[in-house]
């Protein structure tokens, strides 16, 4: 593609680990095809050059937990065609969103010496609570495949083909006999969204939602599962509070499980 | 006045920015600032299982989970008296060769090799040094490659638990790797050999060099740390040595060892504590390439990550040859009321972990220090003795200078907020 007609791809980081923006740097394989189709605008990350906007795709790492970067990302969404989030912490809220149900201030005082200098919100939101999103790219992390997908769909101009079916589908696809049914081993699969391929079951160990809740899921039903398996309903509750805890179905379901105490 | 500033620190994991202020041809004060949102990952692991540290202390960096997951199991074991088989500890050394591997090549090559060269990035490096930008592309496969095979997943690895591993990966999904990790061998011994006709700054100082100790291996996972300066205590000993001081001008809090304060931990201070643990080959490319203990210039350990990665393949490959899949992948560990500490040797230094847990296996108190933290009294001084150097300089090369002296140390900035007392500076 002649050089100035390539798209403009933008990274942007919030409140993360990193994690995801590393999966684009991880793609070894395709990573200097990747740089010779679309020009690299803003990455941090990986790079001190920076072109200005408009970007047409802005990918975003991470959660809202700053006044300021409630503000930044107003910014960027102006600046941008197209606004992917990739991972858990832009589209849930992620692992931050644990302080959603705690008190900060609190929190606060126990990690820093200084609280009177720490600028946070109580809260730790998803992209989509600020700003309008053109496509959640799930995980924590995302997928490499998935994160490749994406970009391919919005570059070329076209809808990204992402499942939205749970985890024990990938798991009958692989072949992956079932934790909970065969070892008795609490799974979060059936109300988890794919996108791993149902690598904890096929490791011998149950889904533990890293990629949030999938498309109809139906989590009571879930709920008797794990206490016919022997596991507590705190047990439960703590795997419905990790690193999707403010995503909807997952939200609800624990606090269905508060109600019931 | 003048005042050399990066706003944005480019190419380091998370956010930071570096100022260096003169007053006429001195030095007036050096800050790395770390603008980092605070991440509450004390707080939130109260209350949680003892089961569930090595998922949830991963999120704490997608750079180096396998370090988190390392210290964090070490840490519990400690706690509940749990000793793990050979067979474990021998699967977690490749495990964390995978992300030393991984790790290090992303740094030598796409972080820190640019300032060398003057490139802005990996990519416009590439366009004159294709070879060896694609070399490092497949060295850093093979390495992400092992944390797959072994942890399930490049990123937040999910095969890890307290007491080993959820299930051995199969014998042959390790040796189908063999050829892939025998080619970026040669080709980490030819990046090291490529690194050391770049130009180094000529520029040393006798740090204080901190490691952990794992006998009569080079370290990953162990229950000593020393120094070279005599420094020999349990990990248990850690916080009566080791003291976090808030330091005024860089609102960052600063580990220090409690009698003689700035040390470095990481590369430069494995490779000149721990030299006689390389196999002889490994030992003989890093002097072909003019390393040899004492290194004391951090700009060269950009290199010493390279020595670091052959020895990684060359123990990698070995941990396969001898491994068969067999026993049991995990030491049942059943709760108790107990305090754990754990030490390991993340890429870029030591990580500590401290835990205290409840009888139900409830976590009621942890404490997790980082490398960066602990390198961050070095980084500034270390931009305290490179700054007069600046004078001479154009704006843009000082500025470069200054990011390349922070790069020396790989700082993982998005690991360092979780426990930093970060303040935020308001202008």
């Amino acid at each position: 593609m002649p050089r100035s007609r390539r798209a403009k791809l933008a990274v942007w980081k919030f409140t993360s680990c990193d994690g995801c923006q590393l999966s684009l740097l991880d793609c070894e394989d395709e990573l200097l095809e990747l740089a010779r189709e679309v020009r690299i605008a803003n990455f941090l990350e990986a790079t001190r050059a920076q072109l200005k906007g408009p970007y047409d795709l802005s990918l975003v790492e991470g959660s809202i937990t700053t006044p300021a970067d409630a503000e930044r990302i107003r910014d960027i969404r102006r600046r941008s065609r197209a606004l992917v989030t990739i991972g858990a912490c832009a589209t849930s809220g992620g692992i931050q969103a644990l302080r959603n149900f705690k008190n900060v201030p609190e929190f606060i005082a126990a990690v820093y010496a200084k609280p009177q200098y720490i600028s946070t919100l109580s809260t730790s939101t998803a992209i989509a609570d600020h700003v309008p999103v053109d496509f959640e790219l799930r995980g924590c992390p995302i997928d490499k495949r998935q994160l490749l997908e994406v970009i391919g769909a919005f570059i070329n101009g076209r809808k990204p083909s992402i499942p939205a079916h749970s985890v024990c589908i990938a798991c009958k696809r692989s072949g992956t006999v079932c934790v909970m049914v065969a070892k008795k081993i609490p799974c979060l699969g059936p109300i988890t969204h794919d996108g791993c391929g149902g690598i904890c079951p096929a490791y011998g160990r149950g889904c533990y939602g890293c990629y949030g809740p999938a498309e109809t899921v139906n989590a009571a039903s879930l709920a008797n599962a794990w206490h016919a398996a022997g596991a507590s309903k705190a047990q439960m509750h703590r795997a419905l509070r990790s690193f999707n805890a403010n995503a909807g179905e997952f939200r609800a379901a624990a606090e269905k499980l508060d109600e019931d105490d | 006045m003048k005042t050399i500033k990066v706003d944005y620190l480019a190419r380091v994991e998370g956010e930071g920015a570096v100022r260096i202020r003169f007053r006429g041809d001195r030095v007036r004060d050096v800050q790395v600032r770390i603008f980092e949102p605070p991440r509450f990952f004390e707080a939130f692991l109260r209350g949680r299982s003892f089961t569930e540290v090595p998922d949830i202390t991963a999120r704490i960096c997608g750079i180096c989970p396998v370090a988190y997951q390392m210290s964090s199991c070490a840490a519990m074991e400690d706690a509940l008296g749990v000793a793990v088989s050979p067979a474990i500890a021998n699967l977690r050394r490749l495990f964390y060769c995978g992300e030393w591997i991984e790790s290090h090549t992303l740094h030598i090559f796409f972080l820190h090799a640019p300032d060398f060269l003057g490139y802005p990035d990996a990519l416009a490096m590439a366009r004159e040094h294709r070879e060896m930008v694609a070399a490092a592309l497949a060295i850093k496969k093979a390495g992400n490659a092992i944390v797959r095979a072994v942890g399930g997943r490049e990123i937040h690895p999910i095969n890890p638990r307290v007491g080993g591993f959820h299930s051995f990966p199969p014998r042959s999904a390790l040796r189908e790797l063999l050829a892939e990790l025998q080619r970026a061998r040669q080709s980490a011994l030819d990046a090291l050999e490529w690194l050391s006709r770049l130009n180094y700054p000529d520029f040393e100082y006798d740090y204080e060099l901190v490691a952990v100790d794992a006998g009569d291996q080079y370290p990953f996972i162990g229950t000593r740390i020393i120094s070279n300066r005599g420094l020999n205590i349990s990990v248990r000993d850690y916080e009566r040595h080791f003291q976090e001081h808030q330091v005024p001008h860089s609102n960052a809090l600063h580990s220090r060892l409690k009698e003689r304060g700035a040390y470095l931990c990481g590369p430069l201070a494995r490779f000149n504590l721990h030299f006689d643990k390389l196999s002889a080959e490994t030992r003989a490319a890093a002097r072909r390439a003019g390393l040899e203990p004492p290194c004391r210039n951090p700009f060269k350990s950009i290199m010493v990550r390279a020595v670091e990665v052959a020895f990684a393949l060359e123990e990698a490959i070995a941990l396969i040859d001898s491994y068969d899949g067999s026993g049991q992948a995990f030491v049942q560990a059943p709760a108790a009321a107990a305090a754990g500490y754990g030490a390991s040797e993340a890429p870029r230094g030591m990580l500590y972990h401290r835990y205290r847990i409840d009888d139900a296996g409830i976590i009621r108190d942890a404490r997790i220090v980082p490398p960066t933290s602990q390198n961050l009294a070095s980084m500034e001084a270390d931009l305290t003795r490179i700054a007069p150097r600046m004078f001479a300089l154009t704006h843009p090369q000082a500025t470069a200078l200054a990011e390349q002296t922070v790069r020396n140390y790989d700082p993982c900035i998005s690991c360092a907020t979780h426990f930093l007392k970060l303040t935020i500076e308001r202008e």
